[in-house]
């Protein structure tokens, strides 16, 4: 069956240094794949190379089959929540009218909007603002709005950074459901690497560079490969630091092929 | 005897453009305030002091070439803060003192030109011609449609560009057409207030508007009722009192955002001493 994701030796170079280098992985209709790397591993830039939003990176990236710089209509099967950003308390805007973003150039049903904001347990604060509402509840408004257009893939770019634990919780249970209820497929990044043990079905180490990608019990279950992967990480931005990237990359090349799933 | 100035022609000219203006005005500025562009209306009506020194220095009527030359430098300030990443403000910052340094040459080299340019720095609804009075109406005619057909994408980029972009937007095409229509709002508006007072239609009855605490449609129609109100009272007021329209029509609006701030205020006090109890 065709991967819902492919990515082939995706490299991207901002100011010289590399963001990410030669990335290869496939994501299968169903999966729940959690991405994990620490700050600066290119996790975003990743996304928006997978999005569409940066296009001038070396390699190949299908989504459902079509070259993502070739069709960007292939968008509309796809849910986005980006890293949560503060909205301002007076921005003008209330939760129905934010889902209902969700769905641009076509009409959207007054029921699709209920029903998206009542799943997402926000129907008592639908004429609220959106800067009303405490962290956690606008990353699940944000839920909302990707959801309304049904999406067949869902994408999450650290969606919990910043938000307590109790609200993490609930936006869990939440992209669970969506998983396991509807069969969306999840991509999602995250710095917890105990969530994404506890969530996802499969997992990606990356730091610049794809360190481990393949079933989520594979990697955590084994000490070794988790303690190879913190060194990698740690390494891999030492190095950075001090203007050897280039070194880095030719070390880990072999590291790297050995992992791949 | 309060209606009896509805009988001139002139005050039925002034009130229609001053109403017509009020609305675009309000609708464009509210996008302008949540874009943290509120001084974009300022420095597009320097600009087009530019435009209008230009058009009297050549003898061509000066909003056309207000329009043509606010229409150019917006779009190619946009693009200028979009390939170099510039900050808004300081590009925005760039496209006012340009335009002012444009209009003060051109002065200069012609001697300088007397009341058509002061009617231009302060406006005066009052003298408007049918001549304006159709440009006026043209102007709603088109900002108003393309408004309501790219409202949904242009509540979005202001929203989150990114979750635009991912959503398919060609959000660069959508920000150049938006600034293209800011352009021709303002330039329509100096009539009303003159290129010195533009900012606060765009900015008074909008950030009035925010402080009621609706959505997003209910914010942009509040602003739209406070702006007609104060053109309509202040060019009454002017009348009768026999003072500068776009003055009394400012104050009108600084006025009511002193009132809301009060008021809100007073009610967040009040919330709060009820919870005490």
């Amino acid at each position: 069956m065709q991967p819902i994701i492919k990515v082939e030796k995706v490299s991207y170079y901002y100011d010289s240094f590399p963001s990410l280098d030669h990335i290869s992985f496939s994501v299968e209709k169903g999966d729940f794949l959690g991405i994990i790397g620490p700050n600066g591993a290119g996790k975003t830039t990743l996304f928006q190379c997978m999005l569409g939003i940066v296009k001038n990176f070396s390699g190949e990236i299908s989504l459902f089959g079509t070259d993502i710089r070739q069709n960007r209509k292939v968008l509309q099967r796809i849910g986005y929540v980006p890293q949560k950003k503060s909205v301002e308390q007076t921005f003008p805007a209330t939760v129905s009218e934010i889902v209902s973003l969700g769905v641009i150039g076509r009409d959207i049903k007054r029921e699709s909007i209920e029903s998206a904001i009542e799943f997402v347990e926000l129907g008592a604060y639908r004429n609220k603002r959106i800067g009303e509402l405490s962290e956690g509840q606008q990353q699940r408004v944000i839920i909302a709005k990707a959801l309304v257009k049904q999406p067949e893939l869902l994408i999450l770019d650290e969606p919990t950074t910043g938000i307590d634990s109790a609200a993490q919780d609930k936006f869990y249970d939440l992209l669970t459901r969506l998983n396991k209820d509807r069969g969306i497929t999840i991509v999602w990044s995250s710095h917890d690497m105990n969530a994404v043990e506890k969530l996802a079905s499969k997992v990606a180490c990356i730091d610049r560079k794809l360190f481990f990608h393949g079933e989520s019990e594979d990697f955590f279950g084994n000490e070794e490969r988790m303690r190879s992967y913190v060194e990698f990480a740690m390494q891999s931005h030492m190095n950075l630091h001090f203007g050897k990237s280039k070194n880095l990359h030719d070390n880990t090349e072999k590291k790297n092929d050995a992992h791949v799933v | 005897m309060l209606f009896d100035l509805f009988q001139y022609g002139f005050m039925q000219r002034s009130l229609l453009s001053a109403i017509a203006i009020a609305v675009i005005c309000s609708i464009v500025g509210l996008f302008l305030v949540l874009k943290r562009h509120s001084l974009f209306g300022d420095a597009l009506a320097h600009v087009a002091f530019g435009g209008i020194s230009l058009g009297l220095f050549t003898g061509i009527y000066p909003l056309w070439t207000a329009y043509i030359v606010a229409i150019l430098s917006a779009v190619g300030v946009n693009k200028l803060r979009e390939s170099t990443k510039i900050p808004a403000d300081s590009s925005i910052a760039v496209l006012l003192t340009s335009g002012l340094a444009i209009g003060v040459i051109l002065i200069s080299i012609s001697g300088g030109f007397t009341l058509n340019l002061f009617s231009f720095l302060f406006g005066n609804i009052l003298l408007v011609s049918v001549e304006d009075v159709i440009i006026i109406l043209i102007t709603d005619a088109i900002v108003i449609p393309v408004i309501y057909v790219f409202y949904k994408k242009l509540v979005l980029i202001i929203f989150d560009e990114n979750q635009a972009k991912v959503s398919g937007l060609n959000v660069s095409w959508i920000n150049t057409l938006f600034i293209i229509l800011a352009s021709i709002t303002i330039i329509a508006s100096i009539r009303l207030v003159g290129v010195l007072l533009i900012s606060s239609l765009i900015v008074v009855p909008n950030i009035t508007a925010l402080m009621f605490g609706k959505g997003f449609k209910k914010t942009m129609f509040i602003s739209c009722a406070i702006s007609v109100f104060s053109v309509v009272f202040g060019i009454i007021v002017s009348y009768y009192s026999n003072l500068a329209p776009s003055g009394t029509i400012v104050l009108t609006m600084v006025s009511i955002f002193l009132v809301t701030i009060i008021a809100k205020n007073m009610k967040i006090r009040l919330n709060k001493i009820t919870v005490t109890k």
